[in-house]
C-alpha cells in the first residue's frame, strides 16, 4: 500500500486541506475508487475505509493480480466533514458538481481539477455517492445513459439493481458523467444511507466492490453464489408523492416487498395528530427509496417503488 | 393587483406562496405588451428588492403613461430571503437549476414550473441578480450566446454599463432564463451590486432602463432618462480573471470600476496572524475592474476580481 497526498490546499487558519489517496498494487490503472465528495456523506467514507483494510490484506496476500493499480480516495472534501457542511466551507459550493474543473478557476474548480488529473485514465471509476433528496436506497449501482458504461459490466457488482440515468444538465459536471467524457467506465454506487452509518449496507458494498474487481480479474477473491442484477431505467421507479405536508411516518423500509393495496406511509397533522392521508403501494413491488425525514413536504415522491 | 403565482403548505402551519403584483394601465386598450420584473432567485441578492419597489414609486407617479402590463415578483424563493439563504433552505438547492421545473414534480419543481408558466409570453423578462456575497458587479446584462440577436437590442435600452455575451454550457440550461428564452419569451439577466445589500445608484440607475426599455417596448408613453451606451463583449479573451493565488485576507487598494494601468495593484493578500503579505494582486492587463471581491478572507482560488481589457472599453 502506497499511502500519498494527491491535492493540497492551504488555508489561512486551518490545517491544509489534503485529499489522499490509497494505491494498491501496480502497472496500468485500472480502477479508482472514490468516497465522500460532500461533508455529509460518512457512509462513503466508511466504505471506502473498509475497501482499504481489505486491500492492504489482500495485498499483503498476494491476491491483487500482476499489472492492474487500485487507487482509492475516501474523501475529496474533508474540510466540510470536519464541520459536518454538505458542501465547501466558503462558498457553499459542491465539488461533485465542478469536473473535470479548471487549473486557473474558483477553489473548488482548481480541487476537481487537481483530484481529476490524479484520477483520471484509469479503466473503471467507481463513486459512492448520495442522493440530494433525504432518504434510504437498496443498494444500487447507476450508471448515466450517455456515455459507454455498459449495463451488463455493471451487473458485475452482483447489487439487486442496475439503474440507468437519464442525464439531466446539471449531470454534465458530475465526477462520474465526466470520467466518462474522458473514457473511464463510471458506476456510482448508492448504499442504504448517508450521514450515519449502516454496516450492513456498507458491507454488501463493499462486498459488490470485491464482486467485481474479481470478475474483472483484477483481485483473486472468492465470490459467492452470484446475484443476477435486475436492470432498470430511473424512468421506470414508480414514485409515490405525497398530498399533504406534514409529519412524514414510513411503514416499510427500503428493501421491503409491499403487497398491492398495503399502506407505505402516513402524513400527519402536526398539531392534531390527525392522519392527513395515507400513502399506498399501487402494485405488488420492492419499497427502493424511502424519505427519512419526519416532516415532509407535499408533491414529494418520499418513496419510490421497483419492479421485484 | 397582488397575484399568487404558486402555492404549496408547508409541515407545519404555513403555507409558502410566490406573489407577484400586476400593474395595469388606466384606461383600456394600451398595447397590450407585458414587461415582468423577477427578483430573489437567490435569497441573498437582494438588490433586485430596492429596483422593485422604487419603479413602482415612479410608476404611481404618472400611471396615466402606463400603455402596458407591468408585472413585479420580487421574492420568488420567498424561503430563501427571509432566512438569508441563497438556495431554498431545507434542500440546499440552487433555485436557478430547476427550470423550467415539472407541473407535476416535487415542490420545488412545481413551484419553478409555476413561475415559468406565469413569466411566459411576457415581451421581456428582467430576472435581477446581485451576484453574490463575495463579490460586487457594476451593473451588467448577461446573455447566452444562442440568443444574443433578439436579447442584445433589449439590453441596449436598459442603462447598463455593460453586455457580456458568454458561450453556451449545459449546465446553464437549468436557469430560469434560458428556460423562458427557450419558449420565445426573451429575458434578460441583470447581474449588479453585492449580496445581503442594497446599492441604490446601481438601482437607480437600472430603473432608469426599466422606464427606457418599456418605451422601447411600448409600455411606457411618459418621459424615460437617456441610456448610457454599454460596452458589449462577445468574445471570451475580453476578461481578465482574478483569482486567488493564496489563501488569506484580502485588502483591496483599487476601487470598483477603476480603469487600471497593467501591473497596476488591486489589493494585498494579507496574513493577519503573522503580519505578512503573502501576495500581491496586480493587473493583468491595462482595463476596467468591473468585478472586485468584497468578502475579504480567501481561499487559493477565490474569485477577487475580473477585468475588461482596455480595447474593450473603448476608453483612452
Amino acid at each position: 500500500m502506497n499511502k500519498t497526498t494527491l491535492y493540497t490546499l492551504k488555508s489561512l487558519y486551518r490545517d491544509d486541506f489534503r485529499v489522499t489517496g490509497y494505491e494498491f498494487g501496480s502497472g496500468k490503472k485500472s480502477v479508482c475508487i472514490v468516497g465522500s465528495s460532500r461533508g455529509n456523506e460518512v457512509q462513503q467514507l466508511y466504505c471506502c475505509s473498509q475497501l482499504i483494510r481489505k486491500f492492504r490484506q489482500l495485498e499483503a496476500e498476494g491476491r491483487i493480480a500482476a499489472g492492474h493499480k487500485i487507487l482509492v480516495l475516501p474523501s475529496i472534501n474533508p474540510c466540510s466533514m470536519n464541520i459536518q457542511k454538505r458542501f465547501w466551507p466558503t462558498d457553499n459550493t459542491d465539488i461533485n458538481r465542478m469536473f473535470p474543473g479548471y487549473c486557473l478557476g474558483e477553489t473548488t474548480q482548481r480541487i476537481a481539477d487537481g483530484v481529476f488529473r490524479e484520477i483520471s485514465e484509469y479503466q473503471f471509476g467507481i463513486q459512492f455517492t448520495s442522493f440530494y433528496m433525504p432518504g434510504d436506497f437498496v443498494p444500487h449501482v447507476r450508471l448515466m445513459d450517455e456515455g459507454f458504461s455498459c449495463p451488463e459490466t455493471a451487473r458485475q457488482f452482483g447489487l439487486p439493481y442496475v439503474v440507468i440515468r437519464r442525464v439531466r444538465p446539471y449531470d454534465t459536471a458530475t465526477l462520474n458523467y465526466n470520467w466518462q467524457v474522458w473514457d473511464t467506465q463510471a458506476f456510482s454506487l448508492y448504499t442504504t444511507s448517508t450521514a450515519r452509518i449502516d454496516p450492513n449496507s456498507a458491507g454488501q458494498a463493499v462486498l459488490a466492490v470485491m464482486n467485481f474487481l474479481s470478475r474483472q480479474d483484477i483481485i483473486k477473491y472468492t465470490v459467492p453464489g452470484g446475484l443476477r442484477s435486475r436492470v432498470v431505467n430511473d424512468a421506470d421507479l414508480i414514485s409515490i408523492r405525497t398530498a399533504k405536508s406534514g409529519i412524514f411516518v414510513p411503514m416499510v423500509k427500503a428493501g421491503d416487498t409491499v403487497e398491492a393495496g398495503q399502506p407505505l406511509a402516513n402524513i400527519l397533522e402536526p398539531y392534531e395528530g390527525d392522519i392527513l392521508e395515507t400513502l399506498y403501494a399501487p402494485l405488488p413491488m420492492t419499497a427502493f427509496f424511502v424519505h427519512n425525514e419526519p416532516l415532509t413536504y407535499a408533491d414529494t415522491a418520499v418513496i419510490k417503488l421497483i419492479e421485484s | 393587483m397582488i397575484k399568487k403565482v404558486a402555492s404549496v403548505g408547508l409541515p407545519v402551519d404555513e403555507v409558502l406562496e410566490i406573489r407577484k403584483n400586476r400593474i395595469l394601465p388606466e384606461r383600456h386598450g394600451g398595447s397590450g405588451k407585458r414587461i415582468s420584473i423577477v427578483t430573489g432567485i437567490h435569497g441573498d441578492e437582494l438588490e433586485g428588492q430596492y429596483v422593485c419597489f422604487e419603479l413602482q414609486r415612479r410608476l404611481e407617479g404618472h400611471r396615466e403613461c402606463l400603455e402596458g402590463i407591468v408585472d413585479i415578483y420580487p421574492a420568488v424563493n420567498p424561503l430563501g430571503i427571509d432566512s438569508i439563504t441563497r438556495g431554498i433552505p431545507a434542500f440546499d438547492l440552487d433555485m436557478n437549476r430547476l427550470f423550467p421545473g415539472n407541473i407535476d414534480g416535487s415542490m420545488t419543481e412545481y413551484v419553478a414550473a409555476r413561475i415559468i408558466e406565469d413569466l411566459a409570453g411576457s415581451d421581456c423578462v428582467l430576472d435581477i441578480h446581485a451576484s453574490n456575497i463575495y463579490l460586487t458587479e457594476i451593473p451588467q446584462i448577461r446573455i447566452n450566446e444562442l440568443h444574443q440577436d433578439i436579447l442584445v437590442p433589449l439590453a441596449e435600452a436598459a442603462n447598463v454599463d455593460f453586455i457580456w455575451v458568454h458561450g453556451a454550457s449545459t449546465v446553464l440550461e437549468s436557469t430560469l432564463a434560458y428556460s423562458l428564452n427557450n419558449i420565445g419569451t426573451p429575458t434578460l439577466v441583470v447581474e449588479m451590486g453585492v449580496g445581503m445589500r442594497i446599492t441604490q445608484e446601481y438601482g437607480n440607475q437600472l430603473v432608469d432602463g426599466i422606464f427606457h426599455l418599456m418605451k422601447k417596448l411600448g409600455i411606457w408613453s411618459g418621459e424615460a432618462a437617456p441610456v448610457r451606451k454599454p460596452i458589449i463583449s462577445r468574445n471570451p479573451e475580453d476578461v481578465c480573471y482574478l483569482n486567488a493565488g493564496v489563501s488569506g485576507l484580502f485588502v483591496p487598494v483599487a476601487e470598483h470600476g477603476a480603469r487600471l494601468g497593467r501591473d497596476a495593484l488591486i489589493g494585498r493578500i494579507v496574513d493577519p496572524l503573522c503580519g505578512k503579505v503573502l501576495d500581491e494582486v496586480r493587473a493583468p492587463e491595462d482595463g476596467m475592474l468591473f468585478t472586485i471581491r468584497e468578502y475579504p478572507i480567501v481561499v487559493e482560488g477565490s474569485l477577487m476580481g475580473r477585468l475588461l481589457k482596455k480595447e474593450v472599453c473603448g476608453y483612452e
